[in-house]
């Protein structure tokens, strides 16, 4: 632990002047809250600024905005609305930025098949969480049927 | 010309084809309100072409996506040939790495050469509207 | 009795401390002198590096090794942790690495440094046991510097390296003009994720910016084309078609087509030609197309 956190302030600090000098440009965890349908643009923007600042290039903020637009919408069509965290993670002194979007719905009982293009149980064309996943680095779903569901995805600047 | 639409998008036209273009800010609910307008102006227009310019929008998720090939296919029902015409190259990527392929939909590089597909070339354009250099 | 030791340790190590400390405040022009001498005789430099650099690298380290001395810091972190001297040590090793310097030369330049300080401590005093105990406590200052100075340095060979090869995926993947509206990527070498990527990327920005209708791949020069590849090169065809311009796939090779058929890829969507020039020819077709060229010469 202590390890891991040394060796990313050696690696930082070998580029910027002060170990958490550009730590201290990237805004803070972002949430929205998303409950109506005007709420997905919201989560496009606030997505978008937060690739910005993360330094992506136009190709990534495009997969990235497009991700959170697909998972958004998700959850405010089978959830009835969420929270969406946007949050700046950093491994071994590569920045990404990772969305978490979690719904109170009724979960999803076969995680798989909902993953696979083409499965939709209400608007859109099935695209949703499989193809928001082709569009991250990581995915991953948490749901328990009855509890909701949470999608955590994360995308890593480019080296 | 048209005056803009309930949904605020303009749709306009020249001659026997639509000219419209989709917002970057274009909400679900406005979105399935402009298919509404614009398959109601095809038929009552009966134009045989539609044109929607699509470089001013930034993603197209797979709603979005599903609106444009639902238009096309209802404007082919309706006897007219739509052409998307724009799409900016990182939409291009982010499309096909999602796994969308707008099945049915014609495409061209920008609203001119869309037009030139409809059937509208530079020729047949008022002089004010041509700006290709003459070559001699 | 852990304690009792620590404390006695601890206290003889602050009056070495103090003492070369002293012996350095007297002589810090002279052991920055000392320093690029050696440095400069160990020849080990391959001249990337200019005399006066160097001068100026021994001004600002030295000046901070003192300053790092007065701090309270234990001796062995005064290096890693004492921001001024910290940034001297970094800089030198990351302007050595992005000089092209080897890392014998940053190694011997720490050496270096050692002898030039352990001379000015023993211009200050002759008693043994003082030299002896400044010796140490100059070796773990030191050893410090090095281990800070080696990953310094290995980080920063790293940083050109991942730049140098974004450079040459880059220039590995041209978008070339072959005619009027037609674009043409020639592939040369093995296709993985990251190159497809780029070579999308360039493609469809090339396609937009020159207004192309159509664009050429050519991958004559690839040797093998494995699922990956192919997936790849379907959803490059399928952008340039979202983008309104139309994809020929030139030079697969028989080799090639075989592992396509065996791999069950269905390209019979995409429009292929056996080599370039008949793309070539298809392409200016296509470019004809139903369009009327006014301003076309009559040729025959």
């Amino acid at each position: 632990m202590t390890q891991l956190a040394n060796t990313s302030t050696t690696s930082r600090a070998a580029r910027t002047d002060t170990p958490d000098g550009d730590a201290a440009a990237e805004p803070g965890t972002t949430r929205v809250v998303l409950t109506t349908e005007e709420d997905l643009l919201t989560v496009r923007h606030a997505v978008r600024a937060a690739t910005l600042a993360v330094g992506f290039g136009i190709v990534d903020q495009t997969r990235v905005v497009t991700a959170a637009s697909e998972l958004a919408r998700n959850a405010y069509i089978h959830g009835g609305g969420g929270v969406l965290t946007i949050e700046y993670p950093r491994r071994h002194g590569v920045r990404g930025l990772r969305l978490t979007i979690r719904d109170e719905g009724p979960g999803i009982t076969d995680v798989d098949a909902a993953l696979v293009d083409g499965f939709t149980t209400g608007a859109g064309l099935g695209h949703g969480l499989g193809g928001a996943r082709r569009l991250m680095d990581e995915f991953e779903v948490r749901t328990v049927p009855g509890g909701g569901t949470t999608v955590v995805a994360t995308r890593w600047v480019p080296r | 010309m048209s005056g803009p639409t309930s949904t605020g998008v303009p749709i306009l036209r020249l001659g026997d084809v639509l000219i419209t273009g989709l917002l970057n800010e274009l909400d679900d609910k406005a979105a399935l309100a402009f298919t509404h307008e614009l398959t109601e102006r095809i038929s009552a227009d009966r134009v045989r072409g539609v044109l929607i310019d699509i470089s001013r929008l930034e993603i197209i998720d797979s709603f979005v996506a599903r609106t444009l090939m639902e238009l096309t296919m209802m404007a082919k029902l309706l006897g007219a040939r739509v052409i998307v015409a724009g799409m900016r190259p990182p939409v291009a990527i982010t499309l096909v790495e999602l796994g969308i392929e707008l099945v049915g939909v014609e495409t061209a590089l920008n609203a001119e050469q869309g037009m030139a597909a409809l059937g509208w070339h530079q020729s047949q354009q008022p002089p004010e509207g041509a700006h290709r250099d003459s070559t001699r | 009795m852990g304690v009792v030791k620590g404390f006695l340790v601890s206290s003889s190590e602050a009056v070495a401390r103090k003492r070369v400390a002293d012996a350095m405040r007297g002589r810090v022009e002279e052991i920055a002198d000392r320093w690029v001498r050696l440095q400069v005789q160990q020849a080990a430099l391959s001249g990337g590096t200019s005399e006066s650099e160097l001068r100026e690298e021994a001004d600002t380290l030295v000046a901070a090794l003192v300053t790092g001395l007065d701090s309270a810091l234990p001796i062995d972190r005064v290096a890693s942790s004492h921001t001024e001297l910290r940034r001297a040590v970094t800089d030198l090793s990351m302007n050595r690495a992005r000089g092209g310097e080897s890392p014998t030369a940053t190694a011997l330049a720490v050496l270096a440094l050692k002898e030039a300080l352990l001379e000015a401590v023993q211009e200050s005093t002759q008693d043994s046991g003082e030299l002896f105990s400044a010796a140490l406590l100059i070796n773990r200052l030191l050893d410090g510097a090095g281990a800070l100075s080696f990953d310094t340095y290995v980080e920063g060979r790293e940083e050109i390296i991942r730049r140098q090869s974004r450079q040459l995926l880059e220039v590995s993947t041209p978008v070339v003009r072959l005619w009027r509206q037609v674009l043409g990527v020639p592939l040369i070498g093995t296709l993985d994720t990251a190159r497809t990527q780029v070579v999308m990327e360039n493609l469809l920005q090339a396609i937009q910016d020159q207004e192309a209708t159509v664009a050429i791949i050519d991958i004559t020069g690839v040797p093998t084309v494995d699922t990956a590849v192919a997936q790849h090169l379907m959803q490059t065809v399928n952008a340039v078609r979202l983008m309104g311009a139309d994809c020929i796939i030139s030079g697969i090779r028989p080799p090639i087509a075989q592992t396509i058929a065996q791999l069950g890829i269905d390209l019979s969507t995409i429009m292929t030609r056996a080599t370039l020039s008949d793309a070539l020819s298809e392409a200016i077709k296509l470019t004809a197309g139903p369009l009327p060229t006014p301003d076309a010469p009559a040729v025959r």
